[in-house]
């Protein structure tokens, strides 16, 4: 889906057309008009957090619907991450956590998709049908069995529930993605590296994975994404305040709020969403690189 | 696959064992059946972590929980068969019966409006528009937003009272209240945000409509189609596998919904349990409660229902999803 043809046809088909105006320019326009003011109705809540969260005190709460750009402070930012919720070091606990997960989620995921994608072995149409299977099983459904496995395993109110299963190829879409990505790399560089005496792992490291840097940074961005805005994870498995991730800290700081302290509810949630923002731009740009590059569509 | 059909064949006279090629056939006269040159083992190698993982943390526990489903257990003592005891308590468990009201209305509501929004914005966007790849881009930016805690608890400041929903409401002179407060509206707040989120489904409809050929418009034209036939005709058919995988995609998410109506809603499930979806209760029973047979049981009765949907969807494929080749 990321990979579709940036280019288009000279002559596209409108089923939208407002109004009898024929003109190309004018529908051009209309068509922007639409667009624009339906962002900026979407995208106007997180400016307000934004501006809301520079306003200290009761008056965060009472900022209303416009901006009030007086009176700004990032006090709020600063009482937030040193003050008694931490959350700088909440923040260093997701960060930890979101890393460990994506190396795990490349390891596993990539490892598994060269074998789908490159080699023949017995029971290769049935494991890749269980794959798929896989793909459709809800992850909540999970929850529950793999709770009473790790409490048996003595490991809840650690990292360990939360990283482990993504170093086991718990993300089958992962999987899928990277096979059908491998799967477009031309058969001629097998039968290259072959000759030059590449076994299956050099081959992998030295070749499979430089072509397919666009597939991994998905994977990586995707990975790093849903670590960052889990709250279910670490709501089940960590207890120790000092283990928090940000997710959580933020739920525990809505219960037990006041008005007076909004602005540092706000200031949190929304340094929270910029990672997420700031991964996504930087990885849409390498994305952009990697299929110009490689010229793989 | 043309080694398979050789096993079939009957077993060759002793003349035709002279010819070189014949001895390489004989091979699968063997009592084993000898591995085929092409396979390579070391693909286990590969797959090793994955097939750990499956095998340990998604099949045997999966398993493990279905055992679990018909027995009391409580984490600390060890599990007691009760029967089919946990699904008859479920069936009278009012707390259940609204989860399970909850999540199938949200799901019935906002699927639909997602794959509406998504599709009807997808076509304007594919009119050849400038600056498509920013439009995409900032589109595409809340679907990954959507299920963080900082946006449900700004969802809570939007639809609040005093709240930036309800203060553009009342400049129109319509007094809404909180609607996250009310037992009526809560429900729709989440459903907004949904919508709100509907980037990454938009996305895959952009792709699919950009994949249909222009020489399809262009006959549909001579032929005399205006511009709602050649939608009707043309583009709705050669995006179905798109719908057929937003559809099957989009359900199986919004009835997972757990971060926004946690934090929004809070364990017991917002106001008169508005906002009790089903994995929420199920946290609240496995993990509140300890009840981990009742639990498995919610999460069994979970996985077959989303089974058979799916399952539903796989089998009437093949009179509504159409693919381009002909296949």
């Amino acid at each position: 889906m990321i990979y579709a043809s940036p280019l288009s046809s000279s002559r596209p088909f409108f089923l939208f057309r407002f109004g009898p105006v024929r003109s190309r320019a004018f529908q051009a326009l209309l068509r922007h008009i639409v667009a624009i003011s339906l962002l900026v109705v979407m995208l106007y809540p997180i400016a307000w957090l934004f501006v809301a969260s520079l306003h200290t005190g009761e008056s965060a709460a009472l900022m209303g619907v416009g901006l009030n750009l007086t009176h700004l402070s990032l006090s709020n930012y600063w009482s937030g991450l040193t003050g008694p919720l931490d959350f700088s070091r909440l923040f260093l606990n997701s960060l930890l956590v979101a890393i460990l997960e994506v190396i795990g989620a490349l390891f596993s995921c990539t490892l598994a998709a060269y074998a789908f994608a490159r080699l023949n072995f017995p029971m290769k149409r049935l494991l890749f049908s269980v794959l798929i299977a896989a793909l459709l099983i809800p992850g909540q459904v999970l929850i529950v069995p793999q709770f009473i496995l790790f409490y048996n395993l003595h490991v809840v109110g650690t990292y360990i529930p939360l990283i482990l299963p993504h170093y086991l190829g718990i993300d089958a879409f992962f999987i899928f993605l990277e096979v059908q990505f491998i799967r477009t790399l031309p058969r001629e560089l097998d039968d290259a590296a072959r000759i030059d005496g590449c076994n299956h792992l050099a081959f992998l490291l030295r070749v499979v994975v430089p072509l397919s840097l666009p597939a991994l940074a998905t994977v990586a961005m995707f990975m790093f994404i849903n670590s960052w805005n889990d709250l279910l994870g670490p709501l089940l498995y960590l207890s120790n305040p000092h283990l928090y991730t940000v997710p959580l800290g933020l739920s525990e700081f809505i219960d037990n709020t006041g008005q007076s302290s909004y602005g540092g509810l706000y200031a949190m949630s929304f340094l929270s969403l910029v990672p997420v923002a700031a991964f996504f731009l930087a990885g849409q740009r390498f994305l952009v690189q990697g299929i110009a590059t490689t010229g793989l569509k | 696959m043309a080694t398979r059909t050789v096993t079939r064949l009957p077993a060759p006279s002793k003349a035709a064992y002279k010819r070189p090629s014949d001895a390489l056939r004989s091979r699968h006269h063997l009592p084993w059946r000898p591995r085929r040159p092409d396979q390579q083992l070391v693909a286990y190698w590969f797959l090793a972590p994955w097939l750990i993982g499956l095998l340990g943390i998604t099949l045997g526990p999966m398993i493990y929980s279905l055992y679990t489903a018909f027995t009391n257990y409580n984490l600390l003592t060890a599990p007691k068969w009760v029967g089919f005891q946990n699904f008859q308590l479920l069936l009278q468990d009012p707390q259940f019966i609204q989860s399970v009201k909850v999540t199938v209305t949200f799901t019935l509501i906002s699927v639909p409006l997602v794959l509406l929004s998504s599709l009807g914005l997808a076509l304007l966007l594919n009119t050849g528009i400038r600056g498509l790849s920013i439009y995409r881009t900032l589109f595409y930016l809340p679907s990954l937003l959507g299920s963080s805690a900082a946006i449900a608890i700004l969802w809570i400041t939007v639809f609040s009272q005093p709240g930036l929903f309800s203060d553009v409401m009342s400049f129109f002179g319509i007094h809404t209240g909180s609607l996250i407060g009310n037992p009526r509206t809560a429900l729709y707040t989440i459903v907004v945000l949904n919508v709100w989120a509907f980037g990454a489904t938009m996305i895959i409809f952009l792709a699919a409509l950009r994949n249909v050929p222009r020489e399809y418009y262009e006959s549909a034209a001579i032929d005399g189609a205006g511009r709602w036939q050649r939608f009707r005709r043309v583009t709705l058919p050669l995006i179905t596998p798109a719908l057929f995988f937003n559809l099957i995609l989009g359900t199986v998410m919004a009835s997972q919904t757990f971060t926004s109506a946690y934090i929004i809603g809070g364990p017991a499930g917002g106001p008169a349990g508005s906002l009790l979806f089903y994995t929420v209760y199920i946290y609240e029973e496995g993990f509140a409660n300890f009840k981990m047979g009742y639990a498995s049981a919610m999460a069994w009765l979970m996985l077959i229902a989303l089974g058979l949907f799916t399952a539903c969807c796989f089998a009437t494929a093949r009179f509504w999803v159409h693919y381009g080749d002909e296949r």
